[in-house]
């Protein structure tokens, strides 16, 4: 059931307005939507980690927001305060922090890790008092309806959904490999 | 329509042999939406309706089709659509799972005879006794406008509905004066997914 449709096409492609992680010019990216409350995000993270170890700069790594704020109450709020982080430089630090601490994900934790994390805690407090990245996170979201997002997590190797299974990481590492070795499957599509 | 087996899938746009497509009008129902409640399509005339049928309630957790509408609640509310889900479980089961998962539109149970509705739809999967992942809009007179069947196993999304409810035109909205319902088979012509994906 691979590419049976248009549906599963990234909208709006990256820019930058992403989270990037990674060599700009990398052949292969791989943009994953996802919530800091979701269980299987957590298990992919280290998953992912690995796979940008092992692509090294064949691999561009973008991370967009899906909170599914219905069934994770805190989701919302922990996407806000990893924006807040980015306002300080450090997005992935306290991305990965949220992941390694998903059952503390209270307003007040994200505070405290933001804190251990060297952070300016009291401007995360702020930000997610006076709701400044809630239009952007919705706005990761909304998106993500438009790609075709169904779940979390959500993966597109070249602005394509990839419905492989993501847990198995040598199967994903091949298809990231096929995906360097082709170009842009998306433009192909035409 | 002898045959409704649910082998019809959509990597061609006429997959849906058995589904009923775009123009067809959607037959009535009147289904249980909890023990002591039940729903009525016809008397939801006037605003378009989408019909998700889905095989079963409890499915695994966070790609669940059920909750990523329910996070879409208020979009479908913007566009001033009735979004109702349909499975073969009992009341009572949509009673749990709906209180379980907070979700915040209708459940409707297919349930006596088991999966009727569904059959009239074409979206019952025979085989397994369960309905498609089958998702139809219908517009304010009661005339399906989009349908897609979903591959088994995979969750449809929502982008499909979104896009559909954005064609539809103002009548089939029932944006226009009352009492106008759209025709059964006007002019439009029924849209397949190369359709809707070419206008995104």
């Amino acid at each position: 059931m691979t590419g049976a449709s248009h549906y599963g096409q990234l909208v709006p492609p990256v820019s930058e307005r992403d989270r990037v992680a990674g060599d700009p010019d990398a052949p292969v990216t791989l943009v994953e939507y996802g919530d800091y409350e979701c269980p299987h995000c957590g298990l992919a993270r280290p998953i992912v980690k690995s796979i940008q170890r092992r692509l090294g700069k064949k691999l561009r790594f973008v991370f967009r927001n899906f909170p599914l704020a219905e069934a994770h109450p805190h989701s919302r709020h922990a996407a806000e305060a990893v924006e807040a982080a980015a306002d300080q430089g450090k997005f992935w630090e306290m991305h990965d922090a949220l992941f390694e601490n998903q059952d503390r994900l209270e307003d007040e934790d994200l505070v405290a890790i933001a804190r251990s994390l060297r952070l300016d805690a009291e401007r995360v407090a702020t930000a997610l008092a006076d709701g400044r990245y809630t239009a952007r996170v919705r706005e990761d979201f909304r998106a993500g309806i438009r790609s075709g997002v169904n779940g979390t997590p959500t993966f597109f190797v070249n602005g394509e959904r990839y419905d492989g299974p993501w847990a198995d990481e040598d199967g994903f590492v091949r298809a990231l490999e096929r995906a360097a070795r082709a170009g842009s499957p998306a433009k192909a599509h035409g | 329509m002898s045959e409704q087996q649910g082998t019809t899938h959509p990597d061609s746009e006429n997959s849906a042999a058995a589904v009923l497509p775009a123009g067809a009008h959607a037959p009535d129902f009147t289904l249980q939406s909890a023990p002591d409640r039940s729903v009525t399509l016809s008397e939801l005339r006037g605003k378009p309706v989408v019909l998700a049928f889905y095989p079963a309630d409890w499915s695994p957790v966070c790609g669940d089709q059920m909750a990523l509408y329910n996070e879409l609640v208020s979009e479908f509310r913007e566009q001033h659509a009735e979004l109702l889900g349909i499975s073969v479980d009992s009341a009572w089961c949509h009673k749990a799972f709906a209180s379980a998962r907070k979700i915040h539109f209708d459940l409707l149970s297919d349930f006596e005879p088991k999966g009727a509705i569904s059959r009239q739809y074409g979206a019952y999967r025979t085989a397994d006794g369960v309905s498609e992942r089958a998702l139809f809009v219908i517009d304010a007179g009661g005339v399906i406008r989009w349908s897609y069947v979903a591959p088994a196993g995979v969750n449809p999304g929502a982008d499909g509905i979104l896009a559909a409810l954005e064609r539809l035109t103002p009548e089939q909205r029932g944006d226009k004066a009352t009492g106008a319902p759209a025709r059964p088979s006007g002019n439009t012509r029924p849209e397949s997914r190369a359709d809707a994906g070419a206008t995104r």
